[in-house]
């Protein structure tokens, strides 16, 4: 069991994962950017070295886990079907749904700023609600709003409503009593001392609920399609094919979700790099 | 008293509108099942009607009640139908998570920080990790433990709970150790330390305040990591697979019965892991 | 000189509800500014000396007594935008530059832009940081952050500048130089300055009058009227008269602890 089938692939795979990482020990002791990029490149490389070894050496069957070389054939073979169940998960579910959510809970956070009593007894169960599996929702919806994308949004808007409330009723306190007193003596208006003042400095907690915002909208919109969905989408697509033993295409889909994850998780941090560029987190 | 007065007020408030909305909800089957029996009805005739269908739309606030306590009380706990015994199935799940989450996020936090080639490799994939749906990955763990010979899906639940749930553990853990200054740490040279014993007598102590106030988000985590994996599965035990029967047999009643039986076992595991935090902060010297 | 006073209080009360009971923040506050004057407020914490220049800012609102600014209640005086105010913090935003900071009280008060522009360059030569109107605060140094605070405060035209120790937070080397800078600006400008200060010497070295203040109840132990002519260098400080008057407020100091 231990001696696999073909030997070369296995040894050709290890020599390979150690030279990556004898690089990758050397690179850890420059502090250039070109060594901080190259580092995990190459650890992700040896991994998947590694990966397409150890399937080839042991002979590892397709329906179990096929190798690298395998899904990346069936990627660019698929191209076609993984564009449109990209489109109706990730565009149609989960953006609209994330748009819609963040917009809400923005609406919604400044309509509470102005009653702190509102804010005393929304802020502990928003808290708790946001803790909530509130993936258990997602049946609930598919059945009120129908399998199709529509279901979708309305998991993520309530699965991204929550956490970004909280993180941007906590960015609105943030401003220092001594700010609020110097916008007093300038006889600033509510709505100056919000604009001018109060949201700028609850950009970085904004943001902050956004980046788990991004995660939890791809999380709802593929659970969500678990439990009913038309014949195209991430979550479709996954659960048929694992049942048809198709493990290439679930692998190539995976590939997309993380692509798409890793895209809305980068245009959120770029975005907030350029708009809290004053904030000491990131000034390096 | 009035911490709770506009908790109380906005509970009530929600209550409310949920009543509200079940009547708006349910009212049109209640006219479609008029009309086609050939009767007129009254808005006080439909308003009761609204409180008490089968399979309703939006069930009301008592009638979720009342399932509850059927699944929890109404039930023995070993039967199939309690929700007990399903929320024990879930809570096994999510305490394996756990556990496993909190083994992988220190470790992988202290490997970090004490190899510089594991901060430059592997940091950045532990962050793009939790980018990618766990979702999109479930069934796949699943089929992978399944023909590896793993039996029954206690494990892989356990390794998707986990990987919700190391994260948040992961990040505080990373800014625990990496928190005590460089007065501290200079201090430590004086005394001819070296990396290792800095790291257990400096940064190791140091990291435990942000380590417990992680333990909340991540058992949260763990619970819907945990019921996330409950799903893909066709499993039938465990709160996530009640959700996955009513939304297949087209009964809400469970579906709402389960959904708020997590719920509870959430707010009985933040409660918990809550108390936790403040004993170990009260053993620290209650320093937040 | 009598000049028209510029702020008047006549026995200004102010008690705090805690839940350790009422603090008499401020008793029985008797004081008159005149138009033009260095006023210093000296003493230990809790003495009441930033809570009566917040009465002043209509920061805070007094349980009893009267308080008037120009002549109008305090907070009509606020927003008739009556005063700039100085913290001991230059707490200006990371996300403006320091012109953009400049300008920030002239937006809200609705200047046009042509006016804010010309405003903002004067300011920031008056305070000599011409030049540095494009930089981010956190480039700039303490001092030169602090500079940038009063320059703000200096914007709008406000008669009166009220600044609660402003210069706390910096090394005596810079202290020194912006007391000078201070001074100068004041003759320049002309303005009614209350200024807070916990040094002794820098209250004896701007001022032109000194009041002294003691902890519970917070209240005015000496008003010491300065004779140091208005033009005065910094070497004034080891000059007789200098030491003679802050011996006065030592002693003033101390007699508000013999409660202690």
């Amino acid at each position: 069991m231990i001696i696999p089938t073909h030997p070369m692939w296995l040894a050709g795979a290890v020599a390979v994962w150690l030279a990556l990482w004898t690089a990758n020990v050397t690179l850890a002791q420059s502090r250039g950017r070109a060594a901080r990029i190259a580092m995990p490149i190459l650890f992700g490389a040896a991994l998947l070295v590694l990966w397409e070894g150890i399937v080839r050496a042991y002979q590892v069957s397709p329906v179990i886990l096929p190798p690298p070389s395998t899904i990346a054939q069936t990627f660019a073979a698929s191209l076609p079907m993984l564009w449109a169940d990209f489109v109706q998960t990730v565009i149609k579910g989960a953006l609209s749904g994330f748009v819609i959510g963040v917009a809400a809970a923005f609406v919604v956070a400044i309509v509470i700023d102005r009653s702190p009593f509102l804010q005393k007894g929304l802020l502990p169960i928003g808290n708790f609600v946001a803790a909530l599996p509130i993936v258990g929702l997602a049946p609930i919806l598919v059945m009120w709003f129908g399998f199709d994308w529509h279901s979708k949004a309305a998991v993520v808007v309530v699965m991204v409503f929550f956490p970004v409330l909280i993180n941007l009723v906590a960015g609105l306190k943030a401003s220092e009593r001594m700010q609020r007193d110097l916008m007093a003596t300038w006889g600033a208006s509510y709505w100056q001392s919000l604009f001018k003042l109060r949201l700028p400095a609850a950009m970085p907690f904004f943001f902050n609920g956004l980046k788990i915002a991004s995660t939890l909208a791809l999380i709802g919109a593929i659970v969500a399609e678990f439990f009913g969905s038309p014949i195209v989408g991430l979550g479709f697509r996954i659960s048929a094919e694992i049942g048809r033993l198709g493990l290439d295409i679930v692998w190539a889909e995976i590939v997309v979700a993380a692509l798409a994850g890793s895209v809305l998780y980068g245009a959120i941090a770029l975005t907030e790099r350029w708009v809290t560029f004053w904030h000491p987190s990131q000034r390096r | 008293m009035s911490r709770a007065l506009p908790i109380l007020t906005v509970l009530a408030a929600i209550l409310a509108i949920w009543y509200a909305a079940t009547i708006w909800m349910n009212a049109t089957w209640v006219f479609d099942q008029a009309e086609r029996n050939g009767q007129t009805v009254t808005w006080a005739e439909v308003i009761p009607q609204t409180m008490t269908q089968d399979r309703p739309l939006l069930p009301p606030p008592h009638q979720v009640a009342a399932n509850l306590w059927q699944g929890i009380a109404g039930q023995a706990i070993t039967s199939k139908r309690s929700l007990v015994y399903h929320a024990f199935v879930t809570f096994r799940g999510t305490m394996a998570g756990f556990g496993l989450g909190i083994l992988l996020g220190v470790g992988l936090a202290m490997a970090i920080v004490r190899y510089r080639v594991m901060d430059g490799s592997v940091m950045p994939w532990a962050i793009i990790s939790q980018t990618i749906p766990i979702v999109a990955l479930a069934p796949m763990i699943l089929t992978l433990s399944n023909s590896v010979g793993i039996d029954g899906k206690e494990v892989p639940k356990a390794i998707i709970s986990a990987y919700l749930s190391f994260f948040p553990v992961f990040v505080s853990m990373i800014k625990g150790l990496r928190s005590p200054d460089q007065m501290q740490l200079d201090l430590l040279k004086t005394y001819g330390a070296g990396e290792g014993a800095t790291f257990f007598k400096l940064r190791l102590p140091a990291s435990l305040p942000y380590f417990f106030a992680s333990l909340k988000v991540a058992v949260a985590a763990a619970l819907i990591g945990t019921i996330v994996g409950e799903l893909p599965s066709g499993a039938i035990e465990g709160l996530g697979a009640r959700m996955l029967i009513g939304s297949q047999f087209g009964e809400p009643l469970i579906m709402w019965a389960a959904l708020f039986a997590a719920a509870i076992l959430a707010g009985l595991l933040i409660v918990a892991v809550g108390l936790v935090e403040r004993l170990a902060n009260r053993r620290m010297g209650g320093v937040a | 000189m009598t000049q028209s006073p510029v702020i008047e209080a006549s026995g200004l009360d102010l008690t705090f509800t805690t839940s350790d009971g009422p603090v008499h923040a401020l008793k029985d506050v008797n004081l008159t500014i005149t138009k033009g004057e260095f006023v210093s407020f000296i003493g230990p914490s809790g003495c009441g000396k930033t809570t009566f220049l917040r009465c002043i800012a209509a920061l805070e609102r007094p349980t009893g007594g009267s308080l008037t600014v120009n002549g109008m209640t305090a907070d009509q005086a606020r927003r008739a935008r009556a005063y700039g105010y100085v913290f001991q913090a230059a707490g200006l935003y990371p996300w403006r530059t320091i012109a953009g900071n400049v300008k920030l009280p002239l937006e809200i008060m609705g200047f046009s832009k042509a006016d804010q522009e010309e405003r903002v360059r004067k300011v920031l030569e008056l305070v000599e940081l011409s030049g540095f109107g494009n930089k981010f605060p956190w480039q700039l140094s303490g001092g030169m952050q602090q500079r940038a605070s009063i320059a703000r405060a200096l914007a709008f035209d406000a008669d009166i500048l009220l600044m609660d120790e402003p210069f706390g937070a910096l090394d005596e080397i810079v202290r020194d130089r912006l007391n000078e800078e201070l001074l100068s600006l004041w003759a320049r400008t002309g303005k009614t300055i209350c200024f807070v200060t916990h040094s002794i010497p820098e209250a004896v070295y701007l001022s032109t009058k000194i009041v002294v203040m003691s902890p519970r109840p917070g209240r005015i132990t000496d008003i010491i009227d300065s004779p140091l002519p208005r033009e005065r260098p910094l070497d004034i400080r080891d000059s007789r008269e200098f030491i003679e008057i802050a011996h006065r407020v030592r002693e003033g100091l101390r007699a508000g602890h013999q409660d202690d």
